[in-house]
């Protein structure tokens, strides 16, 4: 789950992260009394929403007064903003943040996420602060300085040194550096993130570190335990038809084609688009039903498939070992019954009650072509879709 | 012989008295597993599906000898149900249970150094020795005793391959399913291992996803010591950047962790790619003598 960069700021702060003072705003007005309330005379309006790369995309600007605070909500507010993050087709604006403006020295980079090599969460800083971290990471591995944390101690002091000496940062504020680096990996530990980034981190003239943007993002399977964060889900900034699939626990996620997809597990269903793809079609959407869907779940899985207007082609594909094939087919025909199945739809079906499944797929009176194994299921929806 | 399970490997679950704990150890005992009880703490005394049960696992394995568990706790309570099989000095841990915290795995990971314990997942189908034990979820009936080692990141597809080799007529010596979590127990290279070391394994599928570096480790093993014939598949070459496609470690992050990067480090290592999921069987086939 993500949420805004706001929000990230609000958890940081608890956890004695150095952040400026900014509050949100929904509106004009509110910017207003959110630049009052913040103080001083020069202020930064920041677009909220889940992408980075907002600076370029005109998301971030700054304001000498006031009237300019307002100007520049009004502009953002209601503004379609594309990144390289976003996808062509942008966010839309709904708030803004209005933080303090400060005097940047120099721009860092830090971040706090879970190396799968050690498995164990690791602490990564770099002097080349507000750059596309990717890109550094790749034309220059050497500038990114990383230490493994042990569980058991959490990022010692020690560590927290290393990091701040290698990136560069003056003497002087090594002891803030080190309070601010162990508090975001106390944040990152105790919240169940899976990545807490700070790019940039700055120094001011005046000697101080600062979070000037964050993006924390958070282990799913832990939401559990984390009602207040939960709180934060945003879900204007959420795909309708997944916000609709998380409703039953599907794992969904909307893609670009045409072929829609309903398969059992995650391997399969990834391996479902790839096989898609190599007869030359694209899939609409990768959508795994799991192991143990029952009757309503996959009802509502192919609903969200039927209702999607880019759909030319359905292709179910399962391979049942938990899942049954005759509970697959049961919300197949009761979800075509209710909404209508008026594109092709093709049937792979394997595995534990096979049989039935199948038959009650040929006695539904539905349209549906029978696949015998993967690639024949592939070049059959793939054609169908090409001829639709 | 076979690797990590066989027809003498004695069994227990935790979470037997659970749905899906009841369902499988049911499904796991029609296959020919010797499941000699389980654990679900409160009702120990009790039996369950015919077989004691145990408050703990130290109880158990005191009264069964069973040296390997197979855990169906749900996720909030798993971490600490693969902690005490740990401490119980099991041989063998295969967790089942998707969607544990990955900071609670981390944990698990740290405690479990210098201990005798394997752990075999989190959030995977199990290992299945055909013909002589099954631990996990996997179907029994489409796999066949053989000499094909296979070895999957993912449920499912492990079924896909399994199926194809059956259908050609390759049976399986062990097939192992890692898991799809970022943070797991046993990795590709464990296993690889104990396939080079294994008389009765002639051949690999290996089947890996997008996410983090694991395949790529592999290849450099594979390249460095593997003996044996691997075909090998990737999934998620169509899977876009920065979406976590269902399971928890399949996700491009930082530009890294691509299909084509796995794929390309397989090939360097001299295993065969099977670009298609239907091609795995064939794949294998087509390096045997």
């Amino acid at each position: 789950m993500n949420i805004h960069e706001y929000q990230a700021k609000e958890i940081l702060r608890k956890y004695g992260v150095a952040t400026l003072k900014g509050r949100v705003a929904h509106s004009p007005e509110e910017a207003v009394a959110a630049a009052k309330d913040v103080g001083g005379t020069l202020w930064v309006v920041k677009a909220q929403i889940h992408a980075g790369g907002r600076g370029k995309g005109g998301g971030v600007k700054i304001a000498k007064s006031l009237d300019e605070v307002s100007l520049l909500t009004k502009s953002m507010i209601g503004m379609t903003l594309v990144t390289h993050q976003t996808g062509p087709e942008g966010k839309v604006v709904q708030k803004v943040f209005v933080e303090q403006g400060c005097n940047i020295a120099k721009e860092y980079y830090v971040a706090c996420l879970i190396d799968r090599a050690t498995g164990r969460a690791a602490m990564m800083a770099s002097a080349e602060g507000g750059m596309d971290i990717e890109e550094v990471a790749e034309h220059n591995p050497n500038a990114i300085i990383k230490v493994d944390i042990d569980p058991t101690v959490g990022l010692a002091a020690f560590q927290a040194r290393e990091l701040a000496f290698k990136i560069g940062l003056p003497n002087e504020v090594i002891n803030k550096a080190v309070k601010f680096f162990q508090g975001l990996y106390q944040a990152f530990v105790e919240t169940d993130c899976s990545i807490a980034e700070i790019n940039p981190l700055v120094l001011t003239k005046e000697g101080d570190v600062f979070c000037l943007d964050a993006k924390m993002n958070f282990d799913d399977n832990a939401l559990f335990r984390h009602k207040e964060i939960v709180e934060m889900r945003d879900l204007n900034e959420e795909e309708p038809s997944e916000i609709e699939a998380s409703k039953y626990d599907l794992a969904f996620i909307k893609l670009d084609g045409n072929i829609g997809c309903l398969v059992n597990g995650a391997g399969l269903a990834m391996a479902t688009l790839d096989i898609i793809k190599l007869h030359g079609a694209e899939p609409a959407n990768f959508l795994d039903v799991g192991g143990g869907a029952n009757k309503e779940k996959v009802t509502a899985a192919f609903k969200i498939i039927l209702k999607d207007p880019h759909v030319k082609g359905i292709l179910v594909n399962i391979f049942g070992g938990i899942m049954k094939c005759d509970i697959i087919a049961e919300g197949v025909i009761a979800a075509s019954k209710e909404l209508g199945l008026k594109v092709p739809l093709v049937c792979r079906l394997e595995g534990t009650n096979v049989e039935l499944g199948k038959k009650m797929l040929k006695e539904s009176g539905l349209n549906i072509t029978p696949a015998d194994d993967l690639t024949d299921a592939a070049k059959k929806i793939v054609a169908a879709v090409k001829g639709h | 012989m076979s690797i990590l399970i066989n027809k003498d490997t004695k069994v227990i679950c935790q979470g037997f008295t659970g749905a899906q704990g009841s369902f499988h150890s049911e499904q796991c005992l029609a296959y020919g597993t010797k499941m000699v009880g389980g654990t679900t703490p409160g009702k120990g005394g009790t039996k369950h599906l015919g077989l004691p049960v145990f408050n703990t696992v130290n109880e158990a394995k005191e009264i069964t000898g069973c040296h390997v568990s197979m855990v169906f706790v749900p996720p909030p309570f798993a971490a600490d149900s693969i902690l005490e099989a740990v401490e119980a000095e099991l041989d063998l841990v295969i967790c089942i249970t998707e969607g544990i915290p990955v900071m609670d795995m981390v944990k698990v990971k740290q405690y479990m150094k210098g201990k005798k314990t394997r752990l075999v997942g989190p959030n995977c189908p199990g290992v299945i020795t055909p013909g002589e034990c099954k631990i996990g979820i996997m179907p029994g009936h489409i796999h066949m005793p053989g000499r094909i080692g296979v070895l999957s990141r993912s449920g499912t597809l492990t079924y896909e391959a399994v199926g194809q080799l059956t259908r050609l007529g390759l049976g399986q010596s062990t097939c192992v399913g890692i898991g799809g979590d970022p943070v797991n127990g046993t990795n590709f290279i464990d296993v690889l291992e104990m396939y080079n070391a294994d008389k009765n394994t002639d051949a690999v599928i290996m089947i890996g996803e997008i996410g983090g570096s694991a395949e790529e480790e592999a290849a450099e093993y594979i390249k460095r010591e593997f003996k044996k014939p691997v075909a090998a598949f990737i999934a998620g070459a169509a899977a876009p950047k920065g979406k976590r496609m269902g399971h928890a470690g399949a996700i491009i992050s930082g530009g890294k962790g691509t299909a084509e990067a796995k794929f390309e480090a397989l090939l360097s290592a001299g295993c065969k790619i099977s670009r298609s999921p239907a091609d795995m069987g064939t794949t294998l086939k087509s390096m045997l003598r």
